[in-house]
């Protein structure tokens, strides 16, 4: 197949030998399970259960708040011993409404229904399913799928994103090697779900074998494997979906406006689980990994794990790392505490060698524009950064911040060291939160105004009242007069 | 020839006064319509602390050009920007103290529920009755500080809005001065 040109991008060391070839392997039931309420974009969850509640694996016990949101569910059988606040697994640190699950050791399932036909569904119906399960991105934007689903119906194209463009990441590797025949059962469900016509399954050149076994995994189905050159970032959906179909999405868009869905092989993997099985996403596929990391393994994790428990689990540290991320070493998250959970957007769990991270002093820019020719968006990252460091946000608006896709391909290759993509971070961040306070101006304007209007309306209701009490009382002093004067004239 | 010069120059200048004339009574603008916009921009809570009655007075003397850009404190440097950008003018930044949005928060061991608060709101922020807890509706306060000066326990203060994970976002960097 004919694949399309991307402009920009960057060629980090893979270092995926590490674990690429470490099958997944289950990590021991873990005796504390904190569980998240947000792990998704959108609203958090709200619990539906108690302290002191005994729950059953894959039973609900958050449920969505609204429609961008997602359902969460007991990862295993316990008690219920806290409904409060966690750490998150977030650069800030900050705690999070979370429920402490302790395992009672059983890992007793509650009961689930599957479907034997699951792709006899109607297209309603896989969505519904696919929300009720609780599955969201797991490439990790966790986008709520089923919200996803519905949104995209009768798309010209899906792309399954087999990408994983970021270094040291193989959990979507080992899936697809170990998993392809249910991955393309899933893959069948969601073009159902959408009415899709073309089923393309990106898969980058450094994962071979993933290949193969995909490709005989969808022999005698719509699904096409299409092999892509190994770049970074080609994972990312925009530019995944110019290379397989040379289509663009427009600034500020999606990409259902020109036709096209995107998902995770990791998702179809999540789907086909719900939908034949019934099983709710309770557990993911991490890849532990990192120069101080002992054995870096890919182990499927159940959604609250402790982080500490997988590093334990790879044989701890072979010597001490000095940065924790989550996620892929580009686009992840920091991390400190290993007390963090893993959650249903956790890829991997990197502990990395001062060696691996190249961490130094920033320099002045030199505007060589390196960082313009990896920019795979087409932005310049040198003059969007000089204007936020200006605090001129609206300038950099207008060189296209908002299409910045924080890929950190820029502040990869710059040769001077200058956290570029942070800068990008702190202004969307800044004018987001501009746009909260405007929301909330206008909203307590018009309490204002209401206010204003009330005691408005009291004075004037007051002034009726009183005026009324007066004409009353003047009506019947007339009166009395009268009948007085009556009186008067009777008894002459 | 002179004439001609005469009557076509004073047939011209009264052609144009009337017209003028004309124009001044038909479409005639009823105040300045720069003071409505500019109030459409400020809080609306009347709240004073700028030192002028309320924000239409405020607006007034924005358009006047007889006050700075950064005269309203619960609208902070964002309200000061919008400002600046509406009037054409520089915003001299500086000297705004933006202690990030507040909001007024009830210690709920020394209000008494005298009530004095929550009838002095201007955006209905605060809810009570006489002899009970107040407490404060954290989307609606505007952090104009009106509360805080009747409260006759000092009960009432401003607080910054905590911080949470949908409000949170990196910092901005900071580069050493080599860069």
């Amino acid at each position: 197949m004919k694949l399309f040109d991307l402009k920009g991008g960057v060629h980090p060391e893979g270092k995926k030998n590490l674990s690429a070839e470490r099958r997944i392997r289950a990590l021991p039931l873990p005796k504390k399970l904190y569980v998240p309420m947000q792990q998704h974009i959108g609203a958090p969850a709200a619990p539906v259960v108690n302290v002191g509640d005994h729950v059953f694996k894959g039973q609900l016990i958050a449920s969505a708040q609204g429609n961008v949101s997602a359902a969460v569910h007991a990862p295993t059988s316990g008690a219920i011993t806290a409904l409060g606040d966690h750490v998150a697994p977030h650069p800030s640190g900050l705690p999070v409404p979370t429920i402490t699950l302790e395992s009672d050791g059983k890992d007793e399932w509650c009961a689930i229904q599957g479907c034997e036909q699951p792709l006899e569904l109607a297209a309603e119906e896989i969505a519904a399913r696919v929300g009720a399960a609780g599955i969201v991105g797991l490439g990790g934007a966790t986008f709520p799928s089923a919200l996803k689903l519905n949104v995209s119906r009768g798309v010209q194209t899906l792309i399954m994103n087999g990408g994983e463009c970021e270094p040291y990441l193989t959990c979507d590797d080992r899936i697809m090697r170990e998993r392809a025949v249910e991955i393309v059962e899933g893959i069948l469900l969601i073009a159902r779900a959408v009415d899709a016509k073309k089923i393309l399954v990106g898969i980058e050149d450094n994962k071979p074998e993933a290949i193969e076994a995909m490709q005989a995994a969808a022999q005698g189905t719509a699904v096409k494997v299409v092999t892509m050159p190994s770049m970074y970032p080609m994972g990312s959906e925009k530019q995944i979906i110019q290379v397989l179909t040379g289509l663009e999405v427009p600034a500020g868009g999606r990409p259902a406006d020109i036709g096209v869905l995107v998902h995770n092989v990791a998702t179809a993997f999540a789907v086909q689980q719900a939908i034949r099985y019934g099983k709710p996403l309770i557990s993911r596929i991490v890849t532990v990994s990192g120069g101080a990391i002992k054995t870096a393994c890919n182990v499927e994790a159940l959604v609250g794990t402790p982080v500490q428990e997988l590093i334990d689990f790879a044989d701890g540290y072979v010597q001490p790392a000095s940065r924790l991320v989550l996620g892929g070493p580009m686009m992840g998250q920091q991390f400190t505490n290993t007390n963090v959970p893993v959650v249903k957007g956790s890829s991997g769990v990197l502990a990395l060698m001062t060696t691996e991270i190249g961490q130094s002093e920033a320099s002045p820019c030199i505007r060589c524009s390196t960082c313009v020719r990896a920019c795979p968006v087409g932005l310049l990252p040198l003059e969007m950064a000089a204007h936020i460091r200006a605090a001129d946000l609206t300038g950099a608006v207008a060189l296209g911040l908002k299409d910045c896709i924080a890929c950190g391909s820029c502040s990869y290759v710059c040769p001077a060291h200058i956290p570029l993509v942070h800068f990008f971070n702190y202004a969307k961040g800044d004018l987001a939160a501009q746009e909260r306070s405007k929301l909330k101006q206008e909203a307590t304007k018009k309490l204002a105004d209401a206010r204003l209007e009330r005691i408005a309306r009291i004075e004037r209701e007051r002034a009726e009242a009183a005026a009324r009490r007066k004409a009353a009382r003047e009506a019947k002093e007339r009166a009395a007069k009268e009948a007085a004067a009556k009186a008067a004239e009777e008894a002459v | 020839m002179l004439f001609a010069a005469i009557i076509s120059l004073t047939l011209l200048g009264t052609a144009l006064g009337l017209l003028l004339g004309v124009a001044a009574r038909y479409l005639k603008v009823e105040g300045n319509p720069l003071v409505a916009e500019i109030e459409q921009l400020l809080p609306g809570s009347q709240c004073g602390q700028c030192g002028y009655p309320g924000c239409t007075g405020a607006a007034q003397a924005l358009a006047d050009g007889g006050a700075a850009v950064t005269l309203c404190p619960p609208g902070g440097i964002a309200l000061a920007q919008a400002l600046a950008a509406k009037l054409g003018v520089d915003a001299d930044l500086s000297g705004v103290e933006d202690k990030g949005p507040m909001i007024a928060e009830v210690k709920e061991e020394i209000c008494i529920g005298c009530t004095r608060c929550f009838k002095i709101c201007p955006t209905d922020a605060i809810m009570g009755a006489a002899q009970q807890i107040h407490v404060v509706f954290r989307e609606a306060c505007t952090a104009c500080g009106k509360c805080v000066d009747v409260c006759p326990t000092e009960s009432v203060t401003l607080q910054p809005i905590p911080v949470t994970l949908q409000s949170w976002y990196w910092n901005k960097p900071i580069l050493g001065s080599a860069a």
